[in-house]
């Protein structure tokens, strides 16, 4: 008889840190980039998406994973579409009921995590081929790498480009703005966004040499 | 001389491999080839090494700006005493602008040199000579009164972004001098744009009440076409050609531009293609503005573009900068006159960007690789077909 492996084996958790680091949705294999940019001009909405995609990429693998062996391959698509479709609107309704005022900020954001590339790309790479518990540890891992970056991204964004941080006006409390200090505008636009990225990418691969392709 | 050189030489060995100071290599290669003409000698093959380096064209282009930056520095206090009403002699309008240009110069150097020479050291590069030129160039784009660490912040995202992350001087796709610019334009655009910054002291209100401190440039963009200084009087041609007019620090003369230009042809430094394109692209747009003359703005006759704003300043110092521009000679006609194009079209047709000439050459310093691409793949198709017929 096969011995059972246990829940948290050092397999399992590499399936949850990997994403996080080494293997980043968004640093490394460059997905997900649009609504990176979006939603990460304030730091609460970055994390409120983060947290979304949490739930929804756990459960879509979860779910298609549970069903793997009962989808037949010519319309897998859509079936996972459907899956993925019907959880997001479970988070927007969610959203609007409790969240309204970020839900407003995300606005389509929220609606269009259907088509954000990380989710669909682990259904089809790991989800249709694996058990159940591994794809809900992959899901959430590779959510998490995804959910971090937005979280460090709106940071940066919001601290720079509005003084704040959760809202809180710290620049203003440190008395930054009366020695003639301002606000950067720039951070508000998207494309610091891609910028703020790009820097992440550069401090990811020089600490990780591994990473950095040869040509 | 001698002496020098043989000082040189004997401080040399600390700084080469297994020496004192051997981290510090290429900084000593910097001032080393600043005091003598590098003595490398090609090993395989014929080649022969013009004495015409870096370090040497770099300081042609500085030549050619020096005109500008003292006209800069004279108009800054020029602008000064005019706002706050009084006269002055010449002398102390110097002094004020010497006060106000010479600190933002001081801190462009200061902090460009200072990440050119961290990034040098970490990748053991030698010291490139790319910042002697951008750094130069960035005051000279700065309204007057525009706040020292901001000058600080831009020049360091406009070096490192800009430039060192795509591998330092020589592989930048966009020009360092314009990023610094456009950062600040983007960033903070109540000091880039607006009434105030360009005349030195009123953005503290030490101004006159009455003075109002528009360029030329945002006049024509309120639909206000028979220019004026601030304190009424009218601004005529030759106030534009001779520059005592507002505007960013370099800009403002156009003969001291032209004196510039002149030194960059003779010199073969400027590529004269690219100054020649980008005029006729300037012009082109401007008559085909008149033609439609739908607003005031519009209808300002086309020579009046050239010398509002910094298109000339743009046309000699930022398009032809070598490295990026389009290389080939075919592509330097287009990317020339894409850019007078669009510099006129953006300036004229959008109210958001009062000044469409650094857009421009930034947008056209990204296609540039292109263009080179389809001058070089056109020819090998000519020269394929040519070879068929044989």
């Amino acid at each position: 008889m096969k011995e059972r492996e246990p829940l948290f084996s050092r397999k399992n958790l590499r399936l949850l840190s990997e994403p996080i680091n080494k293997n980043n949705p968004i640093t490394v294999q460059v997905l997900g980039i649009c609504s990176a940019l979006a939603v990460t001009v304030q730091l609460k909405p970055s994390i409120v998406m983060a947290l979304s995609v949490m739930f929804v990429m756990g459960f879509s693998n979860l779910i298609i994973s549970l069903m793997r062996k009962t989808i037949p391959s010519r319309i897998r698509i859509i079936v996972q579409l459907v899956v993925i479709a019907s959880l997001v609107i479970i988070v927007d309704q969610v959203l609007k009921a409790f969240l309204f005022d970020v839900s407003r900020q995300l606005s389509v954001f929220v609606g269009l995590i259907i088509t954000n590339c990380i989710i669909m790309g682990r259904l089809e790479a790991f989800a249709l081929a694996n058990k159940p518990w591994p794809s809900l540890l992959d899901g959430l891992g590779n959510a998490a790498g995804y959910g971090a970056i937005l979280v460090l991204v709106g940071f940066f964004r919001e601290l720079l480009g509005s003084g704040t941080v959760f809202g809180y006006p710290i620049f203003a409390e440190l008395g930054l703005f009366k020695i003639g200090y301002e606000n950067n505008g720039l951070f508000i636009l998207p494309p610091m966004a891609l910028i703020i990225v790009g820097v992440i990418i550069w401090v990811q691969r020089s600490r990780n040499r591994e990473l950095i392709e040869e040509n | 001389m001698n002496k020098l050189r043989r000082t040189v030489d004997k401080i040399k060995p600390h700084f080469q491999k297994g020496g004192k100071f051997a981290k510090l290599e290429s900084t000593f290669g910097a001032f080393e080839t600043m005091l003598f003409v590098p003595n490398h000698t090609t090993k395989s093959g014929a080649h022969i090494r013009d004495a015409m380096d870096m370090k040497r064209t770099m300081v042609v282009v500085i030549f050619a700006l020096v005109p500008s930056l003292l006209f800069g520095i004279y108009n800054t206090g020029y602008q000064h005493f005019l706002a706050i009403g009084e006269s002055a002699e010449f002398w102390s309008v110097v002094w004020y602008g010497l006060l106000k240009v010479v600190p933002i110069v001081i801190v462009s150097y200061v902090v460009g040199l200072a990440i050119e020479f961290i990034f040098a050291q970490i990748r053991g590069h030698e010291v490139n000579e790319g910042f002697l030129v951008s750094g130069f160039l960035i005051p000279l784009i700065m309204p007057a009164d525009v706040p020292l660490w901001m000058v600080a912040v831009a020049t360091a995202f406009a070096v490192i972004i800009g430039k060192e992350v795509f591998g330092g001087t020589g592989m930048n796709i966009l020009n360092p001098a314009l990023t610094a610019r456009a950062f600040l334009f983007f960033a903070y655009p109540a000091w880039m744009s607006g009434d105030k910054v360009w005349v030195g002291g009123m953005v503290d209100g030490q101004t006159l009440d009455a003075f109002s401190g528009a360029t030329p440039l945002a006049q024509a963009a309120a639909g206000n076409t028979s220019f004026s200084l601030g304190n009424g009087a009218g601004i005529d041609t030759i106030d534009m050609i001779i520059g005592t007019i507002p505007g960013s620090i370099g800009e403002t003369s156009k003969i001291a531009i032209l004196i510039g230009a002149a030194i960059l042809l003779i010199t073969r430094v400027g590529s004269l293609r690219i100054m020649l394109s980008m005029l006729a692209g300037g012009v082109t747009m401007g008559l085909l503005l008149n033609t439609f003359a739908a607003n005031p703005f519009m209808e300002i006759p086309w020579w009046e573009h050239l010398l509002i704003g910094s298109f000339l300043f743009g046309m000699v110092f930022m398009a032809t900068d070598p490295v990026t521009a389009s290389q080939t000679a075919k592509g330097k006609i287009i990317y020339g006159f894409l850019i007078g194009f669009l510099a006129i079209l953006i300036r004229v047709l959008n109210p958001a960007y009062p000044e469409g000439t650094m857009l421009a050459i930034l947008l056209m310093n990204v296609f540039a690789p292109l263009i080179d691409h389809y001058v070089v793949q056109g020819n090998i198709k000519k020269r394929m077909k040519r070879l068929k017929t044989t």
